[in-house]
């Protein structure tokens, strides 16, 4: 029973209560398609702020329906197949990448009072339930399956356009995302241990009840969620998958119309539930101080929204700064950098918790971890050097050795 | 005897060799890409041939040719006052330069020689075309790395150098000013204080760049050690201008060379760079500009008073001779080798532009580069499509 932890559903299944979800499914439907077309004007503006131009300005007010616009004239440019494409998947992966990025958003606890010890409910046509479409128990599990199946979308557009750039990107693609994916999981592994559970709504109560987790944790699975998250959205610096310089446009190079949109709008619509998701596991959710008591619900919902917009405002912020990652620098730093460091604060996290529930000394263990973590930090640093120089040695004689060969056949 | 043993010999080694291509697990026949000739990093109609394995560059052969308009040969049917209107098109982002190594060629065939006021605004013009085309290298750079923001700021505060050329020239990307002894006209009233203003402005463009690209983490490591250019290797494939001096080599046509125009008038220095990378290449621009901007500061304040036309006929005639005469352009070396038959118009005119030597060196540096650095390395090279295809 996925939607088992929901109070609305405790005293059986009535109409009232499918009614209530399909507005809940159906209210988060639309916000998010609203708040895409608002982030990506907010985006365009913001960014064109920071590089001395204006913006869209002709649209609505501010250029506000700019979005608008620009769907409304996508939808109605001709949808080109290249002749080389595989039909099937190449119709097949706009879904892939925007179904995922919908589902995702429903796990986010939007609303609801967490304050002074409360659990988030709010009452709505007489019941009492979350401000969120689901909370299945293994919510946070959820959104890592479900951001794994968006790899797909990416990686099949590139493949199945039978061209070359898009080929280019989708490799880059499902390299990047794969193995970002690794320091992601890593990362949020840390808040389990801190939350002690999966659920969306629990962590962000456990969070109410003591400290918000980004402390809990100790900053640095916050910062590897970022970068790693960042990488994950395929947000420039870590671009690399549509890097306009080089490979035109990556995976969507060969998609227009409507299918170019729905790549488009997924894009953004992952970058809402990813701040989202970010809020939630590291930042209390809607957690925030009710200031009026008279209109208390509206609080929580602008917390959350507000804390959304300084992650909205970081990711266009880091794409106005930042040039883009090399493949293979992106690559060190995923697996050399961010991958260990999760893992190895993972570590110390567990055995802080472990020392605690056994009554050690906390000072002696985070000593002797430190000690430990430094040792296999090392440990795996020498590694990889010695590594790097067999491998370039190794290269070396290889050319010398072809070289040795063609000048000999050369002679032939 | 010997002859069968070597090719026994050759035969074994040649299976040998089969046999381990065999036991290669991923060995691919490579991918050619065509980079160009439409294609964002190109900006124009270059194209590369690349043949990739992976992401990794075996060979890359550029092929140019796409925007050849002839201008060689269309010199040979134009007046020589008419051919500064197409010369100005060469290299478009600095083109009261190109206009200026043709004057000087015509100059010296006509053994006429401008007042030293007209010089003295020549080598002013001359310094603000290489800072309205070398700021928009300093911002285009981040674009081929994926910053966008830089470039933005490039075209702002390259928008208030334009103002200065259209002030004096009637031009902003055309200005066609240079005349055989001299130029069209003088400076207009409160000029000099006006440029003294901008070049300020320039100089907070550099350090806003220094800020903002040079300083970064990421941009140092996408352009440190990434294309280097030994200084032979670059002496050899002929590359010139700050891509040379990039790579340690100390040599400028405004201080070495010398013909018409007034830098040794004034104090300033040559920058080098000895590591020959794209990083150095940057670094060396970003210097040119800061000492561009010293030099049009100097000579603004000690321009002579006099005419700016040296007498010369109504109708221009040049006498029979030829001259080869090269000056130190935005790009790098450019030259122009001027044969006349006595004519009004002129019989040949060989264009000699940086572009075309520095991108020769592409097949060169680029193997065994990846696609990324491919990007970047043809960005640091520096070429304007109209400079290669004249």
């Amino acid at each position: 029973m996925i939607l088992a932890a929901d109070p609305l559903l405790v005293d059986g299944i009535d109409l009232t209560v499918v009614l209530i979800v399909l507005l809940k499914a159906g209210v988060a439907f639309a916000l998010l398609l609203v708040a895409v077309m608002l982030v990506i004007w907010f985006e365009r503006k913001l960014i064109s702020d920071m590089q001395n131009r204006i913006g869209p300005a002709l649209a609505g007010p501010w250029g506000i329906l700019q979005t608008l616009a620009d769907g409304i004239k996508l939808f109605f440019k001709e949808d080109l197949l290249p002749t080389r494409a595989d039909r099937v998947v190449f119709r097949l992966a706009p879904y892939l990448s925007i179904i995922p990025a919908f589902v995702a958003f429903a796990i986010v606890p939007v609303g609801g009072d967490f304050s002074d010890g409360g659990d988030g409910t709010v009452s709505m046509f007489g019941r009492s339930t979350f401000l969120q479409v689901a909370d299945p128990p293994v919510g946070v599990l959820f959104f890592l399956a479900l951001s794994a199946v968006a790899v797909y979308g990416v990686m099949l557009a590139g493949w199945s356009s039978g061209s070359k750039y898009p080929l280019l990107g989708s490799v880059r693609a499902s390299a990047q995302m794969i193995s970002y994916e690794a320091a992601l999981g890593l990362a949020i592994a840390t808040v389990f241990l801190s939350s002690g559970s999966l659920s969306t709504h629990d962590i962000v109560v456990g969070q109410s009840a003591t400290t918000w987790n980004v402390l809990a944790t100790g900053i640095v699975p916050f910062g590897i969620f970022l970068i790693a998250g960042t990488a994950e959205l395929n947000r420039p610096p870590f671009d690399l998958v549509e890097a306009e310089q080089e490979l035109v446009g990556g995976f969507h190079t060969e998609y227009s119309s409507i299918r170019f949109a729905l790549f488009f709008l997924s894009e953004f619509m992952n970058m809402i539930t990813m701040s989202a998701i970010a809020v939630t596991l590291f930042l209390g959710g809607p957690a925030g101080p009710i200031v009026t008591q008279r209109v208390a619900w509206v609080w929580p919902l602008f917390w959350f929204f507000l804390k959304v917009m300084a992650f909205l405002f970081t990711f266009v912020w880091l794409r106005a700064t930042l040039p883009r990652f090399r493949y293979d620098q992106l690559m060190d730093l995923g697996w050399k950098v961010l991958i260990p460091a999760a893992l190895g604060w993972f570590l110390l996290i567990a055995t802080l918790d472990v020392a605690a529930d056994l009554g050690w000394p906390t000072i002696p263990v985070v000593i002797v971890g430190v000690l430990v973590l430094w040792g296999g930090a090392s440990l795996l640093s020498g590694a990889v050097r010695k590594a790097q120089a067999e491998r370039l040695e190794e290269a070396d004689r290889g050319a010398d050795e072809t070289a040795g060969s063609a000048s000999g056949l050369g002679e032939a | 005897m010997n002859d069968v043993a070597n090719r026994n010999q050759l035969a074994y080694i040649a299976a040998q060799a089969s046999d381990a291509r065999v036991n290669v697990e991923f060995e691919s026949e490579g991918m050619t890409l065509n980079l160009g000739p439409q294609h964002p990093a190109t900006h124009g109609t270059l194209r590369v041939i690349v043949k990739l394995d992976g992401e990794r560059v075996l060979r890359a052969d550029p092929m140019m040719g796409y925007m050849h308009r002839g201008y060689e040969k269309l010199a040979e049917v134009r007046t020589y006052p008419q051919v500064t209107t197409l010369v100005n098109r060469i290299d478009w982002l600095g083109s009261f330069a190109n206009e200026v190594p043709f004057i000087l060629a015509a100059e010296q065939l006509m053994e006429v020689e401008a007042p030293p006021r007209a010089q003295w605004i020549r080598t002013i013009l001359f310094e603000l075309s290489r800072i309205a085309n070398v700021i928009l290298f300093l911002g285009d750079m981040g674009v081929q790395l994926g910053a966008v923001t830089p470039v933005f700021f490039a075209f702002r505060d390259r928008e208030f150098v334009l103002n200065q050329i259209e002030a004096v020239t009637g031009g902003r990307f055309h200005p066609n000013f240079d005349r055989i002894g001299g130029l069209k006209d003088d400076l207009p009233k409160g000029w000099i204080e006006e440029t003294t203003g901008v070049l300020d402005r320039i100089r907070t463009f550099c350090d806003e760049m220094e800020d903002l690209v040079t300083g970064n983490e990421i941009f140092q490591a996408r352009t440190r050690g990434i294309g280097v250019i030994p200084a032979e290797v670059g002496l050899a494939y002929g590359l010139s201008g700050a891509n040379i001096r990039a790579s340690g080599v100390d040599w400028d046509l405004r201080r070495d060379g010398g013909v018409g125009l007034v830098h040794d008038q004034v104090d300033w220095k040559v920058w080098t760079h000895p590591d020959g990378d794209s990083f150095a290449r940057y670094w060396v621009r970003l210097q040119e500009v800061r000492e561009a901007c010293g030099i049009i500061e100097q000579l603004l304040g000690g321009i002579p008073s006099g005419p700016v036309m040296a007498k010369v006929p109504r109708i221009i005639k040049v006498p029979a001779g030829e001259a080869y005469v090269e000056t130190e352009n935005p790009l790098g070396v450019m030259g122009y080798y001027v044969v006349s038959k006595g004519d009004l118009v002129p019989f040949r005119v060989k264009i000699r532009s940086a572009s075309f030597n520095n991108i020769s060196i592409t097949p060169w540096v680029l193997e065994g580069t990846y696609v990324p650095d491919v990007v970047s390395i043809l960005a640091s090279l520096y070429f304007i499509l109209g400079d290669i295809d004249r």
